[in-house]
């Protein structure tokens, strides 16, 4: 599996109506690895992780130009199943947004909307999902309470397990701890360098120590575009680029 | 020496706060007082005439005497008839314009129209009904009719309460559930209207309201002055609550005589509208309820 690419942007460009949100954005990422995604506000970085999941064509006036290749296909190729594309990648938000359904609904939604009728097999998927996301000590005695009772970091990892349960290869986090407290934050870390084993991460964050934390490659965007894409470690150590080291050290942002 | 104490200026603004504040209180407890006063006097004016006979019996002696059970039959018939049209279509409307339409000038344009649609006098609403459903369609007067016509008067009550209650539902629902491979329908029917449904509701009562206490659409379309009898199918025509209460008050056969039965006939359609709206409530609560834990 070692240097296997499994998401390939070549020359991506993209506008929201007349804005030109991301300029000319060609990256590889591997499978099995976290690379986080840094950058200022508007930078265009939670922009490009929403292109891998097609998220953006439900914004008006969205245009899109270059490829973006999924486990080597086209995924804005004519005739792409967007609900397929989307099974295979799964998104966790910044803020929890767990259905107001119970805990177990929560889990088993993605698979009922995919026509899974077996309640054994659900039920074992929910088990396998809730554990995935370190979170079925903590909620086995109450899969039929509602999800809204859980506290936000338990929420933000119900949702992480929601997202699991459809199987996804490829999993984008759009700051998926900004809403959440120091414990909780270290808890979906932890969770992070443990689920790359199994699934290939991509994460917006706006705090630079974590990105340090968990990624092992970390991409730069500026003022929509690809600045400096390299092995965190260099990223943060030595980078090529001046941007990038103003940015990291806090200088500007 | 504090400069926070400035004790001239501050009564001043002390008692400016308690005037506002009690002219606040005064009005709405008003709108309370004449509610009650409303309410009051058709009870009293009305219980007198209200009983098992009277909601159970057909209108006798030129309606001076006897009961009203068609024109109750007749206005639940309209009630029921008037929402089996608007509620799914002014649903799925609203869901249109919400969920799918594009932001174009043809939704804008269907936004306008809806609204401008509510502001059009019920009269007029009769007169359209007359001529569309009665006349050119042949439906004749009958619940038909009457129901179309009132289910077109209510139609952007609806529209609105659901587009509302839809606007209300947090796109991060919608996002989380189309980001697991859901389809767009898929996500409206599973979670975006489960969650709204306790204020489509609210469309729901509002329609139920208006639908019972209106007199102007079905005076040209269904409602019968005087047929002491059950209808046996949608072609009939039949007696309703608010046109009887008219009848009653200004144009039987002796007024002083009915004027009793006319006020047993109000409290009875308000009795009616409460009941109809406290089930819509129960109903609302249930769903609400539903909705969390299911």
């Amino acid at each position: 599996m070692e240097n296997q690419t499994i998401i390939s942007a070549q020359g991506v460009n993209f506008w929201y109506g007349d804005y030109h949100a991301l300029r000319d954005i060609s990256l590889d990422m591997e499978a099995h690895t976290v690379t986080a995604f840094i950058g200022p506000s508007g930078c265009g970085k939670s922009t490009f992780l929403r292109l891998l999941n097609r998220m953006n064509d439900l914004v008006d006036g969205a245009r899109l130009e270059g490829r973006i290749l999924i486990e080597g296909e086209d995924i804005y190729a004519r005739g792409v199943m967007v609900d397929e594309l989307r099974k295979r990648v799964g998104m966790v938000f910044q803020k929890p947004n767990p259905f107001p359904k119970t805990i177990f609904e929560n889990i088993a939604y993605g698979l009922r909307v995919n026509g899974v009728r077996d309640k054994a097999f659900i039920e074992s998927r929910v088990e396998e999902s809730l554990k995935g996301a370190a979170l079925w000590g903590e909620v086995k005695d109450k899969l039929k309470k509602p999800a809204f009772e859980l506290s936000g970091g338990q929420q933000q990892r119900l949702c992480i397990a929601r997202a699991l349960a459809v199987q996804p290869s490829i999993l984008l986090m759009d700051e998926p701890a900004s809403a959440l407290d120091p414990i909780s934050t270290s808890k979906i870390e932890e969770l992070i360098y443990e689920l790359k084993t199994e699934y290939t991460i991509v994460i917006v964050t706006h705090n630079m120590q974590q990105a340090a934390r968990v990624s092992d490659r970390t991409a730069f965007f500026y003022l929509g575009e690809l600045i400096e894409y390299d092995e965190t470690k260099k990223i943060f150590l030595n980078p090529e680029k001046a941007q990038t080291q103003n940015y990291i050290t806090g200088r500007f942002g | 020496m504090s400069t926070l104490i400035n004790t001239k200026y501050d009564r001043r603004k002390r008692r400016t706060q308690g005037i506002a504040f009690w002219v606040f209180r005064l009005m709405s407890l008003a709108v309370v007082a004449i509610l009650v006063w409303i309410l009051g006097f058709l009870v009293v004016k009305g219980i007198g005439v209200v009983n098992w006979e009277f909601l159970t019996s057909m209108p006798e002696d030129g309606m001076t005497k006897g009961g009203i059970l068609p024109a109750i039959v007749g206005t639940l018939c309209l009630v029921a008839g008037s929402m089996v049209f608007a509620f799914p279509i002014g649903v799925m409307s609203g869901i249109y314009i919400n969920e799918y339409a594009p932001n174009n000038w043809l939704v804008k344009f269907i936004r306008v129209m809806t609204n401008n649609l509510s502001s059009i006098p019920s009269i007029v609403f009769g007169l359209f009904g007359m001529a569309l459903f009665v006349n050119t369609l042949g439906f004749g007067d009958s619940i038909l009719a009457g129901s179309l016509t009132l289910g077109l008067l209510v139609l952007p009550v609806v529209i609105r309460t659901t587009e509302e209650a839809l606007k209300a539902i947090d796109n991060s629902y919608r996002n989380a559930s189309l980001a697991l491979g859901a389809t767009k329908l898929q996500t409206i029917r599973k979670v975006v209207l489960p969650m709204a449904f306790p204020n489509i509701i609210t469309g729901l009562i509002l329609s139920v309201g208006r639908v019972s206490g209106e007199t102007a659409p079905i005076l040209f379309t269904v409602a019968a002055y005087f047929l002491p009898k059950l209808p046996t199918s949608i072609f009939d025509q039949v007696m309703a609550l608010p046109y009887h209460l008219y009848v009653l008050a200004t144009s039987g056969t002796d007024i002083q005589a009915s004027r009793p039965m006319a006020y047993g006939t109000a409290l009875v359609l308000i009795l009616i509208v409460l009941l109809i709206n406290l089930l819509a409530n129960g109903l609302r609560a249930w769903f609400g309820k539903k909705v969390k834990t299911n």
